[in-house]
């Protein structure tokens, strides 16, 4: 009798165990992301930090390669009803993310249902606007997210017999700063950029407010028209040719350009049109020469506007339960809180997306030690945006770019003059924004 | 002469034996390939929520645009020149080591060393070569007034990844070369020799032909592989550029269907694709099987 009691009693005790245990597990948040090497690591010290703060959740961080690859990975999923909750997706597929309607639980949402607070208003305005619906709700949460800015080598410039702490701030000048580095033998050529569709297409029309495509560069709905055309990008490409021809520029590749920075990093071209969040690889890569960061050129008889950004934010996916959700938005009040904000912002060179977190970083003191870290921010808050410097949002965009890299190759080439390859660019991108109007119609 | 036949009396058990192959045909061929041929009608969303039955709309739609014709000829012109050159290469390196004496099976080890190679760690290699920032190649035509640039100069592109893809096929039929080379009895060759004529009219009068059934069915298996194993190295140099110029319709179904996410004309791209390998198989069979020449 004694021992059957026993043996009772230790069953209970043991399945009393396995039951308070499964009670305790922290529920898993899977969050897919495009973040490799530096920032890769920078990304899973902030879930693992999030992890230790508390015990009912745990985020679980995985790389799935590059920014079209992880978005592909996050459809195929969802078709398959094996998503992650959390997908970071590149500011180029925001048009598919929001069109998949049924797919996407709306960040505003999200939080609303959750009971977390959440203000808007506490980011910044040119990162909101890029991710806000017509009715201005937030339908993915910021995470990184950065701008173009100039690099140029001060080593160079001084070699030249230019003032190191005068950068260019027109193409004017860097036109005529790049001949006399060339001239003085300081470096083989001017510049170099990456991102020609990002920086020298898309972000050159918003510094100089120029649209690029109608209904409010596609915010306003999926019937837009590209508008790259435009005479300043015209202008612009036909310049790019002609300083390729004379040397000031080289070409970098399509896509990011890859073979843009180690032109810089060899101080083969003294100045270097890129990511701000570039910044950690231009520093660990300038042992040789000091670096200096500057706003992007702008043409003279223009003033600058304002830049727009690039980067990825984390978009929610539907089917998970709702427990799991709870664990989302706590998550994400952790995620925007100035603290980790600030310090994502300083350890990568993304923007500080929200106010909080920029003054933060100023009260640390962050920007005097490290001067040209807040160039970024200045030149996207410059002006009040317009409806032209908001941002952009098309559909197939990802192919669009390809598409814009490969007229712009044909400008360099010389087989199309900048004009019609804006012209061919422009028929070959509405046809897939009318196949994409089409396939997404409601 | 007398043929013995083993009847087997059991009606299920080959079925039983068949099974596991007809099984992985189905599940591995039969099944995605239908899914290609329905896909291939419907326009759909990247999320699937939405879907319209196009009929050939996308088909029709491939065929006026211009970016596919432009690439269906790329192909065409990467096909001819990979299958020209690693025949040709491997052809006249075959020769060679036929005549060879001592050190053949040497030779032979280290000719066949390319093929082992992955093709995207091929293209990797020749786009470390080639490149124009840090290659050696670059720097050494530059030298001599040639300023190479695949990223922008679609010649230059077009002969780096046909190079690449080239190098790799170059062992498969070079192995292939040296046996049939070995077949041919050394009787004729000498023969015709007696009879005062030169190598390279021994060359192309009696090698060549008695060769003829290797070398179809090798340009056959070039053109196959041309076409189809060596998206590897144009995705790891070119990416199908500049300006599509090295775009061959393999790479293009991927870029439509994984990058773009336009899975109907992905899909129709794809079932053309296999309708060129039916094509293909259907000519490998039917002429390989009657044997060419003599």
């Amino acid at each position: 009798m004694a021992t059957r009691h026993l043996m009772a009693s230790l069953i209970a005790a043991v399945a009393m165990a396995g039951t308070s245990t499964a009670a305790f597990a922290a529920t898993e948040i899977t969050w897919w992301h495009a973040m490799g090497g530096e920032l890769g690591a920078k990304l899973e010290a902030i879930a693992t930090k999030y992890n230790e703060s508390q015990s009912d959740y745990k985020v679980v961080p995985v790389f799935k390669g590059t920014y079209p690859e992880t978005l592909t990975a996050a459809i195929a999923a969802f078709r398959a009803g094996q998503q992650p909750h959390i997908v970071q997706v590149f500011e180029v597929g925001t048009g598919t993310m929001m069109a998949a309607k049924g797919a996407v639980y709306p960040v505003y949402q999200l939080m609303k249902d959750a009971g977390e607070p959440f203000d808007p208003k506490a980011f910044l305005p040119s990162v909101v606007g890029y991710y806000t619906d017509t009715e201005g709700n937030m339908l993915s949460m910021p995470f990184n997210s950065s701008t173009p800015v100039l690099y140029y080598n001060k080593t160079v410039f001084e070699k030249a017999g230019l003032d190191p702490n005068t950068p260019p701030k027109t193409w004017e000048e860097m036109e005529s700063f790049s001949k006399k580095i060339m001239d003085s033998g300081a470096a083989k050529c001017g510049f170099t950029t990456g991102w020609v569709s990002w920086v020298q297409t898309e972000n050159l029309s918003a510094w100089h407010n120029q649209q690029i495509g109608t209904l409010e560069n596609g915010f306003g709905g999926l019937k837009t028209e590209l508008t790259y055309n435009n005479p300043l990008v015209a202008k612009h490409w036909a310049n790019l040719k002609k300083w390729q021809d004379a040397g000031i520029f080289q070409y970098g590749g399509k896509g990011g350009g890859n073979d843009a920075p180690p032109k810089f990093y060899s101080q083969e071209c003294a100045m270097y049109m890129n990511s701000s969040a570039s910044r950690a690889g231009v520093l660990a890569n300038s042992k040789d020469f000091q670096v200096g960061v500057a706003m992007l050129p702008h043409y003279a008889d223009v003033k600058p506007q304002n830049s727009i950004i690039g980067g990825a934010t984390l978009w929610v996916l539907q089917g998970k339960k709702d427990a799991e959700y709870k664990g989302v938005a706590d998550f994400f009040s952790y995620l925007s809180s100035a603290e980790v904000q600030a310090d994502w912002h300083q350890g990568t060179g993304y923007l500080p997306i929200t106010q909080a977190s920029y003054e933060l970083s100023q009260k640390q003191g962050y920007y005097d030690k490290n001067p040209g870290a807040d160039v970024s921010i200045k030149q996207i808050t410059l002006n009040e945006p317009t409806a032209n410097s908001k941002g952009l949002r098309f559909g197939s965009y990802v192919q669009i770019r390809d598409i814009i890299d490969e007229e712009f190759q044909q400008v360099l080439s010389g087989a199309k003059t900048s004009e019609v390859a804006l012209g061919d660019l422009v028929k070959r991108g509405n046809a897939l924004l009318r196949e994409f109007e089409a396939a997404n119609a409601n | 002469m007398q043929t013995k036949r083993t009847i087997f009396p059991n009606k299920v058990l080959p079925y039983f034996l068949l099974a596991p192959q007809l099984v992985i045909t189905g599940i591995f061929f039969f099944w995605p390939a239908g899914q290609a041929i329905w896909q291939s009608f419907l326009r759909e969303d990247a999320f699937g929520f939405k879907t319209t039955f196009v009929w050939l709309a996308n088909y029709t739609a491939l065929f006026e645009d211009p970016n596919y014709l432009n690439s269906l000829q790329v192909t065409l012109v990467f096909s001819v020149c990979v299958a020209a050159l690693s025949l040709g290469l491997a052809l006249l390196l075959a020769v060679c080591v036929d005549r060879l004496i001592k050190g053949a099976s040497g030779y032979t080890t280290l000719l066949l060393w390319p093929y082992a190679v992955a093709p995207a760690i091929a293209g990797v290699l020749w786009w470390f070569l080639f490149n124009p920032t840090i290659g050696i190649l670059p720097f050494i035509m530059e030298r001599l007034g040639y300023n190479w640039d695949h990223a922008l100069n679609s010649t230059d592109a077009m002969i780096l990844v046909v190079v690449a893809a080239s190098w790799k096929q170059i062992s498969y039929n070079f192995i292939f070369f040296l046996a049939g080379l070995q077949s041919i009895p050394l009787s004729l060759r000498e023969a015709a020799a007696i009879d005062g004529a030169g190598p390279f009219k021994r060359f192309f009068t009696i090698t060549l032909p008695l060769l003829s059934p290797t070398s179809f069915f090798l340009m056959v298996v070039n053109v196959v592989y041309a076409m189809f194993d060596t998206f590897g190295i144009i995705h790891a140099t070119t990416e199908g550029g500049p300006a599509q110029s090295t775009n061959i319709l393999v790479y293009k179904v991927y870029a439509d269907g994984f990058i773009g996410l336009n899975l109907g004309s992905s899909a129709a791209q794809s079932v053309i694709l296999m309708g060129i390998v039916i094509l293909l198989t259907f000519v490998q069979f039917r002429y390989v099987e009657r044997r060419v020449a003599y």
